[in-house]
Parts: structure tokens; sequence; C-alpha cells
């Protein structure tokens, strides 16, 4: 112990002295923030003409999605400089512009003639707009997405099962337009055996930490006409998110986890029905549209054998909103070259090469192209969906609000604690006293 | 348990009763090291032997889990890769036949050096700060000694989070957020209570006749603790050392709320590496194994003076 | 906490009589620095920095928690409201709830430990052979990251491709998917105890063992004259004897899971819906998620006078046993 001292503290004292050395940024640098998932490794792809246009080295902060909020957030919070431009998620907005984390965009639209009617308007609403739909734009929409559903092709379009599935049910075998259809087709395959596998009806979300079963449940409380609130603006939720409606929406949602998932998917979010799916244990799948490139090249899974279908409509139709907006991050040391990558990042070449490498691009140029519907087997499907998307709430308190959701349906999916009704009188409890602390009520 | 009849004495066991105990421990530490065995096989699996059904015990060990921990990948088509010249290294070729290419290094390697940093400058502050307390302490009066050092000691029983929110606060004003001297400063305060007591423990083992006979010899009071005081106490001092950097490198409550990147360190980052959808477990794994090995070697070293480190020196073997 | 020897030999005059006492050329030597300088210079950089980074900090904690202040709104006004964070901290039935759940796995980790952590003891305590490198072996998780080991036990407990699940079929027959360890409301609580009972058994264990090895052969030897039966000298000489330590060791691993949070975030985040969300994940939420940090800080205040007021009644209880 004794000889190993000396060189140990020696150790110790030089990294400690090396530490104080600030790390000196280079300025032509930028570090981009976000989720780790699919597409942002097509945004990496894409950067790299950026790079080379600008000399702009490009640096990249993905986290995985569980601790994305959580930590960018905290970032933000901390005043911190790791991200220069962030990819956030829609419900951040009201937050990061009340308290100017963002840089608000109008000005420099303007100044280089980027106009926000390019773009698709549901999406410059969710993704860029604070108050919603005025136009004080805080963001570029960088990313449209939506919550949506994929199925075994191979094993629908089995004659013998298509056979049973008739006999069963009195009606074809085909993805579901309904959720009474989904939850029928959920319970016909699950407990099934399949090349000699037993299968699962359906993967969803039930993640407890981030957002996951919020993002889940919400798929079915929209279509079943769950509402936020019953005047737009008025925060009056009772009645509108514990309608008769949203509970029979969000006991669908049980049922469908009650009698079609697949063992241990307790605590499952995008990564964990992807791998569901992929190793053939579900029939059927939800997810965000963001996976669906991936998931169509898959080897195993991919191909001829995966077919796409949007949310099914019950009352009304609907998708639970995805998707994020482009940032420039206030207390950058980078102004000039995270706009000079906005200023980029929006030309309709780029957007259109960002669709090809599998980012779902929102400019109409790309949208509107007649060739767009059938550039990929999910592209009309998308389409739909975002014309129908509702989103959570963008309230500048949307943590608190979504931990609330979360914990309410977990405990009532998951957890099998009382009953839909009492989780959603619950939720219009917390969520009225969470308005009340801010004034808005 | 035989006494009174057998003829050995009787605080030794018989040789039944050894063999029994012998053999209740060993399959315990078998047992125990059955996860521990676990990560570090899972390390060299391929990632669908990692997750198949029932898991394998035998399989063909692969490195992907290594090269997926320390690089970034994106999915190429086949005529791309077929495009590409020969592969540069082994991890090249493991990313190829996966339909991917290398885009670059991940951040595993500079969180693991942030770990280092941090760990190591923050044991030594502690260290440093509190060997000289811990003389003060031990040779002279100090108003209030046993008052001050409960509230050292009782620095530690803190709730993390709890510290975490005032400190959160602070750091934003000071602009320490997400930085290694930030996590520094805090890692030696939480170490400096647990280095004190053990150090004081120490130091008053060593009798001061030593120092006074120095300082009659001509030292001064500074040069008898340098001289004297200092060798006789290395013991401790490593052992001490080794406790602080222990917390430190194992530490992430703090982390995980106080840095977001530029400091960040191995814990709170090891559990986010995912790969292509879902986790990346034997990436996962190489990663724990890594972050382990350290501290295992640690161990071993340390076994004898585990007993005092842990119990603050309230317990001496 | 009296184990400690704390028999600090205090001997110092005053320094400037110390000083002139000695031969002058001896006291030209101390030369600039007496030693009540020396103490000072020694002492103060500790207590300095434990001001600045814990006690400033809880001061500020304190002022906060009569506040409605929000650390992610810093243009909101900041009001005080008194007592209201306290009364609603203390009214609010998850916060009791997280409460019940932590004291739960208090219990249970404590209950068991002890016994494994002592039977441990006392079987290495025969000295069989090779007994010092397996009680090494034995003592390797409690060295490690929990959140790092814990996150890896998440992949253990997987109901399909986990190998915890697999051998507990393997064992009773049941099957491997059969039953989810992390997502059942009746088994998740039972997936951090067994963690964490695996991590930290090795701890109490050590600390027992130091207590059988600090009781001294006579007292063995003059029982057997008395021809006390085994038993008997296990219920009356080894458990008495060895009993302060064991409740050293109940001490330190209650404070410690009293605490508890990288491990239950990394392996269940509180899950299935609030079922093992223990006080301190609780508080994250509040703090770092929710951003209530005035509300936060009083729950914090709560806590820290929870642990403090806990310890302290259980070193007195600690004293009077080891005075018995």
């Amino acid at each position: 112990m004794k000889t190993m001292c000396r060189p140990l503290l020696g150790a110790t004292m030089a990294l400690g002295l090396s530490t104080a050395l600030p790390t000196l940024a280079q300025a032509d640098e930028l570090t981009l923030c976000w989720a780790a998932w699919d597409p942002a490794n097509a945004l990496v792809e894409l950067s790299k003409d950026f790079t080379a246009q600008s000399g702009t080295q490009m640096k990249f902060e993905f986290v995985p999605w569980p601790n994305f909020a959580d930590r960018i957030l905290n970032e933000l919070n901390s005043g911190g400089k790791l991200c220069d431009l962030l990819i956030g998620d829609s419900q951040w907005i009201g937050g990061s512009a009340e308290n100017g984390y963002y840089v608000k965009l109008n000005d420099f639209f303007d100044k280089e003639g980027i106009k926000m009617s390019d773009f698709a308007e549901a999406a410059v609403n969710a993704y860029s707009t604070w108050p919603k739909g005025t136009p004080n734009y805080w963001a570029l929409p960088a990313m449209g997405d939506a919550n949506a559903w994929f199925y075994r092709k191979d094993w629908f379009s089995k004659p013998e099962i298509q056979a049973e599935f008739k006999a069963a049910t009195g009606r074809d075998l085909a993805p579901p337009t309904t959720w009474d259809e989904l939850l029928e087709t959920a319970k016909f395959f699950n407990g099934k055996e399949i090349d000699g596998k037993k299968v699962y009806g359906a993967a969803i979300f039930t993640e407890r930490a981030s957002e996951g079963i919020t993002m889940g449940a919400t798929q079915a409380l929209y279509p079943y006409g769950f509402k936020y609130e019953n005047t737009t603006g008025k925060y009056d939720m009772d009645g509108a998110v514990n309608s008769e409606g949203a509970v029979k929406g969000l006991e669908a949602y049980k049922e469908l986890y009650k009698c079609c998932t697949p063992p241990g998917y307790t605590d499952a979010y995008m990564g964990e029905t992807l791998d569901a799916f992929k190793s053939g244990q579900a029939a059927m799948a939800m997810n965000w549209f963001a996976f669906f490139p991936g998931l169509a090249k898959d080897e195993n899974v991919g191909g001829d054998r995966i077919g796409f279908f949007v949310n099914p409509k019950e009352a009304t139709a609907a998708s639970t909103l995805g998707g994020q907006g482009i940032s420039v991050v206030a207390n950058t040391d980078n102004m000039d070259g995270a706009l000079a990558y906005i200023k980029w990042f929006a030309q309709p070449d780029v957007q259109k090469k960002w669709w090809q490498l599998g980012g779902y691009a929102v400019h109409n140029d790309v949208l509107n192209d007649p060739s767009f519907k059938d550039s990929q087997p999910f592209a009309a499907d998308f389409l739909v969906a975002m014309n129908q998307v509702q989103d959570f709430w963008q309230e500048p308190s949307y943590a608190i609000l979504l931990q609330a959701a979360q914990k309410r349906f977990h405990d009532y999916v998951v957890a099998d604690q009382g009953t839909a009704k009492e989780a959603l009188d619950g939720l219009v409890k917390d969520w009225t006293e969470i308005f009340e602390d801010e004034g808005k009520l | 348990m035989s006494n009174a009849t057998s003829a050995h004495s009787v605080v030794e066991p018989s040789a039944t009763t050894k063999r029994i105990a012998g053999i209740i421990v060993v399959l315990y530490a078998i047992v125990t090291m059955v996860p521990l065995a676990w990560i570090f096989m899972t390390s060299f699996k391929s990632p669908p032997d990692s997750i198949s059904y029932p898991p394998k015990l035998v399989f063909t060990p692969t490195l992907e889990g290594y090269c997926n921990l320390f690089t970034t990948r994106t999915r190429q088509t086949p005529e791309y890769i077929q495009s590409l010249g020969p592969p540069q290294s082994t991890c090249d070729e493991i990313t190829r036949s996966r339909n991917m290419v290398i885009a670059g290094p991940s951040n595993y390697w500079p969180r693991f050096t942030n770990s280092m940093v941090i760990a190591f400058g923050s044991t030594f502050l502690a260290v440093f700060l509190g060997t000289l307390a811990a003389y003060g302490f031990s040779r002279f009066r100090v108003p209030l000694a046993d008052d001050l050092l409960f509230f050292i000691l009782s620095t530690r029983m803190m709730p993390p989070i709890a510290v975490a929110i005032p400190i959160y606060l602070m750091y934003r004003e000071l602009g320490l957020s997400d930085t290694a001297l930030g996590m520094i400063l805090l890692y030696t305060a939480v170490n400096v209570s647990l280095a004190v007591w053990l150090l004081k423990g120490f130091i008053d083992e060593i009798p001061r006749e030593y120092e006074e006979a120095a300082m009659i010899d001509g030292y001064t009071r500074l040069q008898a603790f340098r001289k004297v005081v200092l060798p006789q106490a290395t013991t401790g001092i490593a052992a001490t050392a080794i406790f602080c950097l222990i917390f430190a490198w194992n530490e992430y409550a703090f982390a995980v709320l106080l840095t977001s990147g530029s400091a960040q360190t191995a814990p709170p980052f090891i559990p986010t590496i995912i790969g292509e959808g879902g986790m990346d477990w034997p990436a996962v794994a190489a990663g724990t194994t890594i972050f382990l090995v350290p501290i295992l070697v640690f161990t071993i070293l340390l076994r004898k003076q585990l007993l005092r480190g842990i119990t603050f020196g309230a317990v001496r073997k | 906490m009296s184990v400690i020897n704390s028999d600090t030999t205090i001997l110092e005059k005053e320094p400037e009589r110390a000083a002139t006492s000695r031969p002058a050329s001896l006291a030209r030597r101390i030369g600039g620095l007496s030693d009540r300088a020396i103490a000072w210079l020694f002492i103060t950089p500790t207590i300095a920095l434990l001001l600045a980074i814990n006690i400033f900090p809880l001061i500020w904690a304190v002022r906060l928690s009569f506040t409605n202040y929000r650390a992610n709104r810093p243009n909101a006004v900041v009001e005080s409201v008194g007592l209201q964070n306290y009364q609603r901290v203390l009214t609010d039935s998850d916060i009791w709830i997280a409460m019940q759940t932590t004291a739960h796995f208090v219990f249970w980790t404590i209950v068991l430990q002890t016994l494994i952590g002592f039977s441990l003891a006392y079987l290495i305590d025969r000295k069989f052979r090779g007994h010092a490198f397996w009680t090494t072996v034995i003592l390797i998780p409690m060295m490690l990251s929990p959140a790092v080991v814990g996150n890896f036990w998440r992949f253990l407990y997987q109901p399909q491709i986990g190998l915890f699940n697999y051998i507990v079929s393997y064992v009773t027959g049941v099957p491997p998917s059969s039953f989810e360890m992390l997502g059942s409301v009746s088994l998740a609580p039972w997936s951090i105890i067994i963690v964490d009972t695996w991590m930290w058994t090795p701890y109490v264990m050590l600390i027992c063992l130091a207590g059988l090895r600090s009781i001294p052969d006579y007292i063995y030897e003059a029982a057997e004259v008395d021809r006390a039966s085994a038993w008997r000298q296990f219920w009356s000489i080894t458990i008495p004897m060895a009993l302060p330590f064991i409740m050293l060791a109940v001490l330190f691993r209650g404070i410690e899971n009293f605490k508890m949070f990288d491990m239950v975030m990394l392996l269940t985040g509180g899950g299935p819906g609030s079922t093992t969300e223990v006080a301190s994940i609780t508080l994250k939420r509040e703090a770092f998620e929710s951003w209530r940090t005035g509300r936060a800080s009083a729950f914090a205040i709560i806590l820290f006078v929870a642990v403090f007021g806990l310890a302290n009644i259980y070193v007195k209880a600690l004293n009077r046993v080891k005075q018995r």
C-alpha cells in the first residue's frame, strides 16, 4: 500500500489540475441535441452536406427517449451550453418560449425569406408557435410525426388464418379501421401458434417514467371523444377529460393491454414495442412514424411481411401527435452558426433529401409532390394521420400535467387500481390543481 | 455443533462443522457471482444471442458489444457497403456484416474520461483537505471539536436528491452546472466527511511522541507533520483515498441531476446506451464490464481496510 | 456510535505558553506559524468547503421551502406562502404512500440482510480452509455502482430472455414467462429487495464478522467449563456480544436505504403505477420534473428531519445496548 500511494496521489493531482483548464470550444462547431432514435442517424447523414458547404463541424448529443425530456429540460433550466441547436419535443414550446430558452425566429425568418406557409399548417401550429396558433415562431418544423400502427402482413394473408378469422368473427381479416375491430383482431391473434411460436395480439406503450403510457393511452382516448377542455382556452376540463367517451377509451386501452400484450411489456415504450414486433412476438404494434422506414427495411419482418395502418377511429378519427421543431438555444455561443444551419435546413432540396434519408419533412414541396404518396408504403398513411393529430398540453407546466397523467394511467392500466372513471376524475382533479397553482383557473 | 466431547479447543470448530460451513459459504459466493458472470458473458455475445430464449450459456464469442460500445453506426444499403474499400478494423468488419457502417466514435470514452477526472480529482482534494483537518482535530484542542465532527459526519446522512436541489440552483448561478469543477467540488464535500473521520482515527494511532521528538530535534511543527506524521499515515491515507474514489466512481444521483453532457460521468450514461430500436445489451454489458474492472481491482487490494472504510472507522478489526 | 474510539488525546497547552516554555531556538524554528495558526489553517478549508457546499445550500433550501419558487420559471414572481408547502406535503396521500413504500423496503432489506449476513459471518468465523479468499469474493457486489449494476438487473429480470426468471423456472418448474418481476404489482417491490440484498448482505456480513471476532476466546472457554451447551453459548454469549455490531450495521443500512434512489430508479423507475415509488423518487419527480422547487424543498427538509431524528433515536438505543 505504501508504494502505491505516491503515484496515486501524483496521478490525482495531475488530473485535478488538468480539469481546471477550460475546454476551448471551437468557433466553427455546432452541437445539435435530439433524441437517440432512427431519424437522428438520418440527420447525421444529412448534416454532412451542411459541413461540406459551410465548413462547420457538427457534433451530436442524442439522448434516449425515456431520458430525453428529463435531461434536456434540466440542461435548459440550468443555463447550460451543451446544445446550440435543439430538436425539442412539441410540448416544450410553451415553457421554453416563456422562459426565453429558445430564440424567437420571426425576424430571422423574415430576413432570410423563410415562409412558414411553405410548411404544413398543422405541423407549424404544433411545432413552432407559442401561444398556440399565433404567428410567433420559436422553431422550424423539423420532423412531422404521429402515433400509428403496423402489422404482420404475412400472417394476415395466410389463407388458413383468414378462414379461421372469418369463422370466428364473420368478417374478412384486414387491418382494423375501428378500435372495436382492433380489439377483436388482437384477441384473435393472441395466444395463437404461428410458425411454431406463440404470438400475442399487440405491443403497445406502457412506459411509466417519461411519457410512454400517455402517448399510448391517448391514441385510444382521442378517437373515443376525449377532449382536454370543453371550451378551448378555458381550462374547463370536467366533462371533457372524464366524459363517457373518454372513460370507454381508457377502458378499451386497458382491455387491449390486459388481453393481448406479450408478457413483460409492463414498462414498454418505443424500443420495447419494436423489439416485440421484430422478434415475431406481436401481430400488431403501435409506434411513431419515425421508425417506419427502418421497419420497412428490417431483415426479418420488413418488406412484404409488414403493413401499416393509421390509428383506427371510433367516435371520431384522431391520432396522437409526435414530432418536433428545431430551435436555436438562446444560450448558444455560436448564434450565427446555429441560424445558418436552420437556414440551410429549411431549403426545399434539403427537405427532400431529409425525407429520402428517413426523416419526416413537412415542407409542402415534399408533401405535395405527386410522387410522395407512393414513395414509401406508409407515406399515404402519414398524410392522413397528420391531418387528424391531437397533442397533449403544450402549456409551460406541461411536465407536471404529463406526470399526473402518467401516474393515473399507469395506476389504472398496468397496476390495476380503481376504475377508468376514477382515473380520469382523478386526472381532472390533478390538472385543476395545477392550473389553479398557475393562476389560470 | 460438537463441543465438550471433542478434543480440540472450544473455539476451534470440528472438521465436519468447518466443511459444512465452507460448502454453504462457497455456494453463496458462487450464487452472488452469477449476475456478474452473466454481465461478463453477455458482453461477448452478439445482440441476437443476448436476447435469445432460453438464455444461451454456450455461444460464439464476438467483440460486437465492445465495437457497438465505442462507435455510432448508421444503416446502409448492401450496395453502398460493397462500394467501400476493405474494412479498416475488426469492428469495421463486424459492423458491415450487419449492413451498417461506423459513423464515428460514441460518447462512452469521453464519459469514462469524465469519470476518471472527477473521481480522481475529488479524491485528491478530499484526502488532502481531510488529512489536514484530521491532523488538526487529532493534535490540537479545537473549540467545539465534537460538534464539528458530528456535523461533518452528518452531512453524509442527507438524501442526495434533497442536497441536489439547492446545489442545482447554486451551480446555475455560479455557472458550475455540467462542469467537471462543479462535480469535483461536490464530491469533495461529500467525501471529506469520510476522509476526516477515517484519517483522524489513523492519525490518533500515531504516537504523538514521534513528532515531539522531531520538534525537539529542531523540526518545526509543519516539518514534523510532513516528515514524521505523513509517512506514518500513508496506509491510512491510501485506504481513505480508495474509499473516496469508490464513492465518486459509483455515484449516480448527483451526476444524473447536475450533469447533462460535457461533465457527465459513466454511471448515468451506461443505462442510456441503446442500439437500433431497443436496448443493445451486449454493448451495455461491455460498458458495465469496463466500468467495473477498476473497482474489482481496488476491492481485492483493499480487502483488509474495507471494514474500517465502510463503517466510517466505527469498527476496526 | 460509541464504538468509535474518541479518546482524543488532549494535551496542547495554550500555544503561547508552549512556545515560551521551550528553548528560544526551538520557538524560533516553530517560527511564523503558531500551533493555533496551524490548527486553523488545517481545519478551516474543510469547514469552509462544507459550509459552501452543504450548509449554505441547506439554508437556501429552508428559505425556498416557504415560497412558491419554481426553478424552471426564472421570470415568475416568487411569493412567500408561509407553511403552505409543508402542509401540502404532509397532507399529500401520494407522499405518505411513498413513505410507506420506503418503510416496507427498508424493513425487509434489513431483515433479510441481517439474517443472511449474520449467518454468513457465523459460518465464515468457523474458519474453514480458504475462508479469507471466499470472504473477498462475497464482498465484491457491495463495491459496485448500484446504478450500473441495477441497470443490468433489469435485463436479468426480463420474463422471456432474462436469466433470473429462467433459473427460477428451472428450479420450480413454473414457466419463465408466467411471472414478471418488474411489472407485477406484487413482485416489483421484491425485485428491488432482492437486488439490494444481493448487493448489501456482504456489508452486514463484514460488520457482523468483526463483531464475532471481537468476542474473546476466554469467554467461550469459561462457558465450556460451566458446561453450557453450544445453543446456550450462542444465545447468551455470541448474540449479546455481537449485538452492538449488528445494530451498527442495521443503522448504516437503514440510513442508506432510506435515501435509496439510484437502484430503484433504474430497476422500476417507481413502477408499475407507483408501487415502488420510494421517497427519493417522489422527491426527484417533484423537484426535477415538476420543478415545484418550493414544495420539493419542504419535502426535502422533512426528509432530513426524519433521517436525523430516526438516526439519533437509534444511536441512543445502540449506546444503551453497548453499556449493558
